[in-house]
């Protein structure tokens, strides 16, 4: 199912906001939208501050002495390895997506279109497995990691990662609503089920997968919790891991923090600003699916 | 052979094949990475296990420490505080910008993307940038507020204060992406029924009251469940929040579950008792859930059943 959120209405007369409703409604969003967004202008201005300045009152918004290069400079000096958890963090992300969008599409395929025996037991048990949240597992999926041997190794990072009950489920339903005849007759002219997927099942769903794959992407570069526990060791930290490490026992260096998660939110807000249609729609796919 | 298993004609066992690969590298993934930890995850709470001792089967030992055990105790009224300080208010708020941005409005578009920007950047980032900002003495909210007197208060210290900035940073994060579900929701009611109720004379908050509300009641039910379910998962915050002062808040003021369920098996290496704990938490959350379930019937309305 796909939502579309975006919609041109004509504009009816009768329906028009009475202006002081139109002035209380801009001043909600406006107060709100200032609210949301304080967080993100103070980080920025923080990590451009020298330490004198941050211990100085009243607050400035706009540092007097901005050092943003020097901070940078002094944030790897603090965090040698920040650009090697910045690319584990990358890897993890293209690996599990990746991994998903393979394992996932075969799967949602092969239960979309195929009949077998045991197919809908299958199904239903991969499906019980979404009910159980991640935690009530974290501590057998940290021991079966010991057991193969896979603790503080890249694997534990990603292989999990590649599959997925939710994104098979949510896959399938979008090459259900796919016309079987399209297949059909791709069949005929003798193309075996995996260049129907590729050529004509996965073009028609590019709006799911894109859908889906920056869900994924957004959720597998902000994850922390796994991370922590089965790879916390400096070559393979991924960077949520680099930033909660940058807070010291005693002293903060705040401008550092601030840079350090400057510099780790950038890449999925340029990716949110490009692709926010695809954001969106995942949300409500996601969402309204469960 | 038992190839006749797979279908009658040549062309069904083919296809029968073919089905098979395709879902076995997922299906396969899938039970042994989340399944194995499923059936073990009930194993290993039934055992005596740490870092020193080898596993040892102590039937339901585990079960009867937890329920006596007030950290647990103290862990679960975190949560549930937590809970009543995050979903109301995040619904109430996701709510109401939903419903204007829902009005034809100039600039809606630029608004939804300022209030999702919070949903993609990590819990981490943002709790160390909350942080921050609830830092005492230099802190933004410490000045902002400071003619309320909210100059030096130790937000993040303090057991009685310490869950409201958890609260306010699950909220600012959360709000955008319960948005997005209730504009979802308010796209699918037909305008038709507003229109006619325009006619008929309705006010913009008799059309809110009898029609908006009651047929958005489904995706209110969906926000309610996914911010419950979500905020029972509350970690990252905590991690990162009171990470200067003691982990998990002074004397366990900002413990969640989850926070416990970590520090149980990974800090003290218990992980016989934290696998109850595991499932008690997995436990709560069905019956919570279970209660929304039942409770929806009262206040859910669905269009299909009124036929």
């Amino acid at each position: 199912m796909t939502t579309t959120i975006t919609r041109a209405e004509p504009i009816h007369a009768y329906d028009r906001l009475p202006a002081q409703m139109r002035i209380l409604f801009y001043a909600i969003l406006i107060v709100g939208g200032i609210v949301m967004f304080l967080p993100f202008a103070w980080m920025a201005s923080t990590s451009c501050k020298p330490p004198t300045e941050l211990a100085t009152l009243p607050l400035r918004w706009v540092p007097a002495n901005p050092v943003c290069l020097e901070n940078l400079a002094q944030l790897y000096e603090t965090s040698p390895n920040f650009n090697r958890y910045l690319l584990n963090s990358a890897a993890l992300t293209i690996g599990r997506t990746l991994g998903q969008l393979l394992t996932c599409s075969l799967a949602a395929y092969g239960f979309a279109r195929f009949k077998f025996p045991g197919r809908n037991v299958l199904f239903a048990l991969c499906l019980g497995l979404l009910m159980v949240p991640f935690q009530a597992i974290l501590i057998p999926e940290y021991l079966l990691m010991r057991e193969i041997g896979w603790l503080n190794r890249f694997a534990a990072l990603i292989v999990p990662g590649t599959f997925s009950a939710f994104a098979m489920f949510l896959l399938r339903q979008a090459f259900l609503q796919i016309p079987a005849e399209l297949e059909e007759s791709a069949m005929i002219d003798g193309a075996n089920p995996l260049q129907t997927l590729w050529f004509i099942v996965l073009p028609l769903s590019r709006a799911a997968l894109a859908a889906f794959a920056v869900i994924t992407v957004q959720a597998a570069w902000n994850d922390f919790l796994f991370p922590l526990i089965v790879g916390n060791a400096p070559d393979i930290r991924v960077v949520t891991i680099g930033i909660a490490l940058l807070q010291g026992e005693r002293s903060t260096p705040w401008n550092l923090l601030m840079m350090g998660s400057f510099i780790a939110t950038m890449p999925m807000l340029i990716l949110f600003i490009i692709m926010q249609r695809q954001f969106i729609e995942g949300v409500a796919l996601t969402g309204i699916q469960r | 052979m038992f190839t006749h298993l797979l279908g009658r004609t040549p062309l069904a066992r083919r296809r029968a094949m073919w089905g098979i690969a395709l879902v076995a590298p997922n299906v396969l993934g899938l039970l042994f990475f989340f399944g194995v930890p499923v059936l073990m995850a009930f194993f290993t709470s039934l055992q005596r296990w740490n870092a020193l001792s080898p596993p040892e089967y102590i039937g339901l030992e585990n079960f009867q420490r937890l329920a006596s055990d007030p950290a647990f105790w103290q862990a679960l009224g975190n949560t549930l505080k937590l809970i009543l300080l995050v979903v109301p208010t995040g619904m109430a708020l996701s709510l109401t910008v939903a419903l204007i941005l829902n009005e034809r409005l100039r600039g809606r578009s630029f608004f939804r993307v300022l209030y999702f920007l919070p949903v993609v950047t990590s819990t981490v980032a943002a709790s160390a940038v909350w942080v921050w900002i609830f830092q005492p003495r230099y802190g933004l909210v410490g000045n902002l507020l400071a003619a309320f007197g909210a100059r030096d208060v130790g937000w993040l210290t303090r057991p009685d204060l310490v869950l409201i900035p958890i609260a306010i940073v699950t909220i600012w994060q959360r709000l955008g992406f319960d948005m997005v579900l209730f504009l979802a929701g308010l796209q699918g009611i037909p305008r038709t029924l507003r229109e006619a109720a325009i006619i008929d004379g309705a006010t913009r908050w008799d059309q809110l009251r009898f029609i908006t509300l009651p047929l958005l009641s489904p995706t209110t039910f969906l926000v309610l469940v996914l911010s419950t379910i979500s905020a029972f998962q509350i970690f990252d915050q905590v991690y990162v929040m009171t990470a200067r002062t003691s982990r998990g808040g002074v004397g366990g003021s900002a413990t969640t579950l989850t926070y416990f369920l970590y520090e149980t098996a990974f800090i003290q290496s218990q992980y016989g008792y934290s696998s109850a704990i595991a499932l008690a938490l997995f436990v709560i959350t069905l019956g919570v859930t279970g209660v929304n379930l039942a409770l929806q019937r009262r206040w859910v309305y669905y269009e299909a059943e009124q036929e």
